[in-house]
């Protein structure tokens, strides 16, 4: 799968995390905005990644800014977006 | 049997709702793909609540999705994603005899598809409108699927073309129907929900009025409603001891083989018995027996 136009998923909401895709062909690239992110920022960069992978996306700028997600939800707004993308 | 004295809307585009569902009390939880989530966020809202199912453990918590009527555009997709995840009921909104018919082939090619056994995705049924109303017996009736029927008053108003009020008059035909049909077919009837949140009196005024008429439970739209609902729709300790007076009196009266019985001077017959164990199985449920 390629992301062929910028798409969005996700609020800014507590707990939530909004995604933002704009096609690339440097590979993956992560740019993120955390709440947590000396604590967590490394988790949150690895299941984005992770996501995009499974579904098949090997180059795309990420720009992230979460607000306390757990991984379900950066998963689901990884896939939401990446869906939107497509 | 299953306890429905509260089942919670939670919007389904919500994760910090969606990952504490199960932390308010409420006897179910209904992540809503319908009114709570805007048009344009559909697809976020199915892929949060697979997401969720998925991760989650709600645990003794009933799960229960709402999707969007079949009428909308958005209903087709909701059923072939959500009934996969196999909540523990699907619930139909406006619903119909004919909807329901269309939902039962969905869900029996889901089932066969995924593997499932036959008829195992269980369905509660949302009634609101003044034709699904009539023809709520007929839609339980055509599925045994159907667990629940909920009462929604607010849309049934609307579609009545009348004044939506406190005191819930104009409702009164429509509960006294749905209980009714409900009870003839053994499955739950809900209540609809009591929507200014901040009227606790109100609330527990609108919930043992709809108690007397036969629910069994009532919809709530904010957890502070719970403990509210929880507690006309719980026996009181009055009524658990009254209930295990009957039970004792009925051992006694089968060791001297007598069939009819009295208590205090009153009769006591196979209502009252029938009663006094449903009391006692609520009570066990909810932890208030010793």
């Amino acid at each position: 799968m390629t992301i062929n136009k910028p798409a969005k998923c996700g609020t800014l909401e507590s707990n939530d995390i909004f995604v933002m895709l704009t096609p690339s062909e440097n590979g993956i690239s992560i740019e993120l905005e955390s709440v947590v992110e000396k604590q967590f920022g490394n988790h949150i960069k690895m299941v984005i990644e992770e996501k995009l992978k499974d579904m098949g996306i090997t180059s795309v700028l990420v720009k992230a800014q979460d607000k306390g997600a757990l991984d379900y939800t950066i998963k689901a707004r990884i896939e939401g977006a990446v869906k939107r993308g497509c | 049997m299953k306890l429905r004295r509260t089942m919670l809307f939670m919007p389904g585009n919500n994760p910090g709702m969606l990952q504490t569902a199960d932390t308010f009390g409420a006897d179910s939880v209904i992540f809503d793909l319908e009114d709570a989530v805007a048009l344009t966020e559909k697809d976020a809202a199915r892929i949060l609540v697979t997401e969720a199912m998925r991760t989650m453990n709600y645990g003794e918590t009933e799960v229960v999705i709402r999707i969007n009527p079949l009428s909308s555009p958005f209903a087709m997709t909701d059923i072939d994603k959500m009934a996969r995840l196999k909540p523990d009921a699907i619930l139909l909104p406006k619903a119909t005899p004919e909807d329901m018919e269309i939902l039962k082939k969905e869900l029996e090619r889901i089932e066969k598809e995924e593997g499932f056994e036959s008829g195992t995705i269980k369905v509660h049924a949302l009634v609101e409108t003044a034709y699904g109303v009539e023809t709520v017996y007929e839609t339980i009736k055509s599925s045994n699927r159907i667990q629940a029927v909920l009462l929604g008053g607010e849309d049934l108003a609307a579609d009545l073309a009348v004044k939506r009020t406190k005191d819930s008059e104009e409702l009164f035909y429509a509960r006294t129907k749905v209980v009714n049909a409900c009870k003839a077919l053994k499955v739950d009837a809900i209540d609809t929900p009591f929507t200014d949140t901040n009227d606790y009196e109100g609330l527990a005024g609108d919930s043992r009025k709809a108690k007397m008429l036969g629910f069994s439970g009532k919809l709530a739209i904010n957890p502070r409603q719970i403990d509210t609902i929880h507690e006309v729709y719980s026996p009181t300790k009055q009524e658990i001891n009254n209930a295990l007076r009957v039970m004792a009196a009925k051992e006694e009266a089968e060791k001297e083989g007598l069939g009819v019985f009295s208590l205090d001077g009153k009769m006591v017959d196979l209502p009252i018995i029938n009663r006094a164990i449903q009391t006692l199985e609520i009570a066990e449920m909810i932890g208030l027996l010793d």
